[in-house]
Order: structure tokens, then C-alpha cells, then sequence
């Protein structure tokens, strides 16, 4: 597993567990009323699971998994896809202080949009058939 | 494919289909409580099972003793999880109708299952991400 597919998914790996742990909060508190503004963590619990856990460990699959190039650098633009994971993660921690600065969701989830593209423009020569260099 | 990622797999297909059958009757105007048992059997069940038990199977290995690390700490995961998942599906549409302190109790109890299934599934893969 290369270097940035590591990060990717030990990054996911951490945001699984914070997502399952806000869940759980929330889910004790429909059980047991115990504190109410717990569901002012909602949005995060959804941000770390979708963004964070689901689409970073999909990323960090695909950049170990897909097709490498047999000439110059295997897995294409590297410093794209590196560039790619670091936008994602400050956009989903940007996105996260949304209790306190309501802005910050613009802000974060333009981060990840651009993460995003950046990660399908570092892979996209790499989705080809067999035998192509 | 090992026992353990093939029952994850199958379960994780169940799961899939109850959630889609579980939509219809979500469509059908049927709300009481079954969204989020709609949206978890989706994401939770179905997505994050089927990627627990491919994980399991095709991650590099943690040694040549143990290549799939614990087999132990994954069949815990996985009846954890389940466990969790079934007994949020049967609480929740209660605790939103008529709640009690029992159904109550199942949540709270769901709660602490699912989680540590988490845990137990980030503890036993966590080694095997790593640098050829």
C-alpha cells in the first residue's frame, strides 16, 4: 500500500471512530435524555462518517488499487493526490466548527470540492484498460 | 474468502435488501421512527459491513502467522455490530411511539455495542495499513 494510501485511510480509520462515537452519544441521549444540545453534534456525526470515513477510505483504496503507468511515475501525480488529501481533511474539519461559525460550511465544503476534483483530475488518466501505458 | 468476510458480506446484503423493503414502507407514508433504522441499515449495515468484511479480507497482511491480524477481534465486530444494529431496529420505532425506560435502555445499550464495534474493528486493522 503506497505512502498517501496509508494517510488516507488511517485518517478514514480515525474519523470512523469519532463519527461512531458522536452516534452513540446521540443515539444514548433518544434512549435516555440525558443532554439536549448533544444534537447540536449531529451535522459532525454525519461529516466524519460520510465525507470523513466512506469517501476518504474510498480515495485511499482507489489511489492504491487502480491502474498504475508502467513509464514515469506509477500512480500519476502524486503531489496532486497529496494536495487532495489535505484540502479533504481541512475541509472536513473546517466544516466541523459549524456550531460555532455557521460560514464555515462554505468555506469547508468548498475545501472538499476541490479536494475532490483534484483527486479525479491526479487519477483519471489512471482508469484504463489493460496493457495501455 | 474467509468465513468471517463472506458472513459479513451476506449479512451486509440482508441488510440492503431489509432497507430497500423498509423504504417502500417508508414511501407507503409509514414514518414512525423507521427513518433513521431506514438510513442505518443503508450506511451502516449494508456500506460499512460490506467494507468491514472486504477489509478483513484483501488489506496487506499483518504477519505471516496472523495475515488477517485477530480473527478473534473480527468475529466480535461483527456480532457486535449486528447485535447493535438489531436492537436499534427494534427499540427506536418503540422509543418514538411509547417510549419506557426499557426500550430506552436498548438504545442506550445499542449505543455502547455499535461503538465498540468500531473500536474493535479500527484496533484490529489498524497494523495492517501500512507501507509495502
Amino acid at each position: 500500500m503506497p505512502r498517501l494510501s496509508v494517510w488516507f485511510v488511517r485518517a478514514s480509520l480515525i474519523y470512523l471512530l469519532l463519527g461512531f462515537f458522536i452516534g452513540a452519544l446521540i443515539l444514548a441521549h433518544k434512549g435516555i435524555p440525558y443532554y439536549a444540545p448533544i444534537w447540536n453534534l449531529f451535522p459532525l456525526h454525519m461529516e466524519f462518517l460520510l465525507a470523513g470515513w466512506l469517501v476518504q477510505l474510498a480515495m485511499g483504496v482507489a489511489f492504491w488499487i487502480i491502474p498504475r503507468f508502467s513509464s514515469g511515475s506509477p500512480r500519476g501525480p502524486v503531489g496532486l493526490v497529496w494536495l487532495s488529501f489535505a484540502l479533504l481533511n481541512a475541509g472536513i474539519l473546517i466544516t466541523a466548527l459549524q456550531c460555532w461559525f455557521p460560514v464555515s460550511v462554505l468555506i469547508g465544503r468548498t475545501a472538499e470540492v476541490v479536494a475532490g476534483t483534484l483527486f479525479v483530475v491526479g487519477s483519471w488518466l489512471r482508469i484504463k484498460p489493460h496493457g495501455v501505458m | 474468502m474467509p468465513l468471517l468476510t463472506r458472513t459479513f458480506i451476506k449479512t451486509a446484503m440482508i441488510c440492503f435488501t431489509l432497507a430497500l423493503t423498509l423504504g417502500i414502507t417508508l414511501a407507503a407514508g409509514v414514518t414512525s421512527g423507521l427513518f433513521p433504522i431506514y438510513i442505518h441499515l443503508l450506511v451502516f449495515g449494508w456500506l460499512t459491513q460490506l467494507i468491514f468484511g472486504v477489509v478483513f479480507w484483501m488489506f496487506p497482511k499483518y504477519s505471516v502467522e496472523q495475515p488477517r491480524g485477530s480473527e478473534t477481534l473480527g468475529w466480535w465486530t461483527y456480532v457486535l455490530l449486528n447485535i447493535g444494529l438489531l436492537l436499534r431496529a427494534i427499540a427506536e420505532p418503540i422509543q418514538s411511539t411509547e417510549s419506557n425506560p426499557f426500550s430506552g435502555w436498548m438504545l442506550v445499550f445499542s449505543a455502547i455495542l455499535q461503538f465498540v464495534a468500531g473500536l474493535l474493528f479500527v484496533v484490529n486493522t489498524w497494523a495492517r495499513v501500512k507501507e509495502r
